[in-house]
C-alpha cells in the first residue's frame, strides 16, 4: 500500500474544525446566547455596583469579582452546551452513522470538537472582557488578565467531558432540559451569580463539592479575591471531576457503540 | 485478486431476530451489483456488515480483504446510507469539501457537485434543499472521495419518477468509469437498468444470484394479461403457468408457453378481452421467486 492510501491528518483536522465551528456559529440559539448571556448578566448584576469594594475595606471591586464569575460561567456554558446539546442532536439525526462509514479517524473528530469548543470559549471572553473594562470599569494587572484567561480555559476541560457524557446519555429532545436542570442550579449554588455568603446554609454546605464552585474559586483567586482553599486544592478537585466525567463519557460512548454498531 | 467486498457465511442476529442466516457473497472490482429484496429481507444488514457499521454474529465481512473498520479499506469506499442526517446549517460546498478531506485522492469539488447535479445549489444551506436535492447531496458525498467501490442503500427512496430516472443515470455514469457499485433497492427496474448481476435476498438468505436476464428466464419468459369478468378458479386448472394474479377483472399469468396457455383458454371457451402478451420483467420474476420462498 502506498503512502497515499490514507488522507493526511493535518488538513483533515483543519477542515473538520472549521466545519464544526461554522456548524455552531450558524445556530443562533447557541452562538448568540453563549456570547450574549454572560454580558447581559454582567450588565444586570455587575455594572450597577461594579465600583463597590467586594467586602468592606477590600481593594477588590465587585466588578472584578463578578467578571471572574461570569468568565467561569460563560466558558463552562460553552463546553456543556456545545458538547451536550450538539452531540445529542447529531445522534438524533443519525449523523454519526454516516461519519462512521467514512475514513475519518474518530480521534480527529473528537479533537476538532474540543478545539472548536475552546475557540468558542475564548470568543466569549473576547466579548466579556472589554465589556467589563468599559461598562464596569474593571482594571486588572496584565498578569491578572492573563491568569484569569488561562485558568478559565484550562479549567473548562472537565466540563468538555461532562458535556460529552450528557450528549451521549440524553436524547436529542431532552438534552436542553437536562443541561439547564444541571447547569443553572449548580451555577447559582456555586456562587457564580451571588456571592456564596448570601446563599442558604444548606447550599453553603454542598457548594464546596460542586465542580463549578472549584472552577469559580480559580477565577476569583486569579483577580485577587479571597477564596476558601488554596489554588492547588481547587485544581485537584477539578482534575478528579474531570477524570470522573471522562469515565462516564467513555462508558456512555461505549454503551452507544454496543447498541448501534455491534 | 482480492474481491472488493466479501461476506463469508455471515449471520446477524438482532436479539432473537435472525436478519441474516448465513450469506456468502463475493463482489469483484468493476462489478455493478444490485441487491434486491422486500423490506426486512436483510439488504441493509448486508451492507452494514460490509461497511463495518455492524458486526456479524458469525462468519466474516471483508472489504478489500481487510476488516471493514480499517481506515485504509474505508478510504477506497464511498457510501450513501438510508436515513442518515447532515447538519442543516452547512452549505453544500462546505460539506462536500469536508468529506473530500477524508480521502487521499478526492475528486475536485466542482466535479463531484456537477456529477450529482447540484451546481446551482453550490452555496445553498442544507436546510434549503428539497428531498431529492438532499439525496443528490448524499450522492455527492459518496463519490467525492473518488471511491473504487460505491455502496448505495436505497438511493432513490422517496424520489418521484423523473428524479429517479435521472438519478439512475448519474449512478450509471459513475459505474461507467469502471467503478464497483453495490446498491440495494426494491425498485426492480433500477436493478434491471443498472446491474449486470442481481442478488435476490429474502428472509436473510440469498435465493438467487445471477444476471437480470437469467433471473427473468429462470422464472417465466412471458406474461399473459387479459380481462375476464367471468373467470373462475377452475378455468386456470392445469395450465402450464408459474404464477397467477387476479386484480379486479384483470388476470395476469406467468408462463414459458404462452401459446399453449392461450390455446387451452380458448378451447375452454373463456370470454377474454384486452389480451396482452409481453416479456416478463424483473418485478414478475421477483414476485415469483419470493413467493416460491413462501411455499418453502
Amino acid at each position: 500500500m502506498t503512502a497515499a492510501a490514507r488522507a493526511p491528518i493535518g488538513p483533515m483536522l483543519v477542515r473538520q474544525t472549521w466545519t464544526e465551528f461554522l456548524k455552531l456559529w450558524r445556530v443562533p440559539a447557541f452562538s448568540a446566547t453563549s456570547l450574549a448571556l454572560p454580558v447581559m448578566f454582567y450588565a444586570f448584576i455587575g455594572v450597577g455596583q461594579a465600583s463597590q469594594p467586594l467586602t468592606r475595606g477590600s481593594h477588590i471591586t465587585f466588578g472584578a469579582y463578578f467578571l471572574a464569575s461570569m468568565a467561569v460561567y460563560a466558558v463552562a456554558n460553552v463546553m456543556i452546551f456545545s458538547f451536550g446539546i450538539s452531540v445529542a442532536t447529531e445522534r438524533g439525526m443519525k449523523m454519526d452513522l454516516l461519519m462512521r462509514a467514512t475514513p475519518l479517524p474518530p480521534q480527529v473528530y473528537l479533537l476538532s470538537r474540543c478545539i472548536t469548543a475552546i475557540v468558542f470559549a475564548a470568543l466569549t471572553l473576547v466579548v466579556l472582557f472589554p465589556f467589563a473594562y468599559v461598562a464596569g470599569g474593571v482594571r486588572l494587572d496584565l498578569s491578572e488578565w492573563f491568569t484569569l484567561t488561562y485558568r478559565v480555559l484550562l479549567g473548562s476541560i472537565p466540563f468538555i467531558a461532562l458535556g460529552f457524557a450528557i450528549g451521549y446519555l440524553s436524547g436529542p429532545n431532552s438534552a436542553v432540559a437536562v443541561v439547564n436542570l444541571i447547569y443553572l442550579p449548580t451555577a447559582f449554588a456555586s456562587g457564580l451569580f451571588f456571592p456564596r455568603g448570601l446563599l442558604p446554609d444548606i447550599i453553603k454546605l454542598i457548594s464546596p463539592y460542586l465542580p463549578l464552585y472549584r472552577f469559580g474559586q480559580l477565577g476569583w483567586d486569579a483577580i485577587g479575591a479571597p477564596t476558601s482553599d488554596n489554588v492547588a486544592t481547587d485544581w485537584l478537585y477539578l482534575a478528579a471531576y474531570g477524570v470522573a466525567f471522562f469515565a462516564i463519557a467513555v462508558w456512555a460512548f461505549r454503551r452507544e457503540e454496543g447498541r448501534k454498531f455491534s | 485478486m482480492t474481491p472488493a467486498a466479501q461476506l463469508i457465511d455471515a449471520t446477524k442476529k438482532y436479539g432473537a431476530v435472525e436478519a441474516l442466516k448465513g450469506v456468502t457473497l463475493n463482489i469483484e472490482l468493476g462489478e455493478v451489483v444490485a441487491m434486491l429484496g422486500p423490506n426486512g429481507a436483510g439488504k441493509t444488514t448486508s451492507i452494514s456488515l460490509l461497511l463495518g457499521l455492524r458486526k456479524p454474529s458469525s462468519g466474516r465481512a471483508l472489504l478489500f480483504g481487510l476488516d471493514p473498520n480499517n481506515l485504509t479499506a474505508r478510504s477506497r469506499v464511498g457510501v450513501m446510507l438510508q436515513e442518515s442526517g447532515i447538519p442543516a446549517m452547512l452549505k453544500v460546498r462546505e460539506i462536500v469539501d469536508l468529506f473530500r478531506s477524508y480521502y487521499p485522492k478526492p475528486l475536485p469539488g466542482d466535479r463531484a457537485i456537477a456529477m450529482a447535479g447540484l451546481e446551482e445549489k453550490d452555496g445553498a444551506l442544507v436546510k434549503e434543499l428539497s428531498g431529492g436535492q438532499r439525496q443528490r447531496l448524499y450522492f455527492a458525498l459518496a463519490i467525492c472521495g473518488d471511491p473504487e467501490v460505491l455502496f448505495l442503500d436505497e438511493p432513490t427512496v422517496g424520489m418521484d419518477v423523473e428524479g429517479r430516472r435521472s438519478f439512475i443515470e448519474r449512478i450509471a455514469d459513475f459505474a461507467h468509469m469502471g467503478r464497483t457499485v453495490v446498491l440495494t433497492t426494491h425498485y426492480l427496474e433500477e436493478a434491471d437498468q443498472l446491474a449486470k448481476r442481481v442478488v435476490v435476498i429474502d428472509r436473510g438468505v440469498v435465493i438467487a444470484d445471477a444476471s437480470p436476464e437469467e433471473i427473468k428466464s429462470k422464472v417465466a419468459g412471458k406474461r399473459v394479461r387479459f380481462s375476464a369478468p367471468a373467470l373462475t378458479e377452475n378455468d386456470l386448472e392445469g395450465l402450464p403457468i408459474t404464477g397467477a394474479t387476479t386484480t379486479n377483472n384483470t388476470v395476469q399469468l406467468l408462463t414459458n408457453e404462452p401459446e399453449a396457455v392461450l390455446r387451452e383458454l380458448f378451447r375452454r371457451g373463456l370470454e377474454i378481452s384486452e389480451l396482452e402478451v409481453a416479456g416478463a420483467d424483473l418485478e414478475d420474476a421477483f414476485i415469483a421467486l419470493t413467493s416460491r420462498g413462501e411455499a418453502r
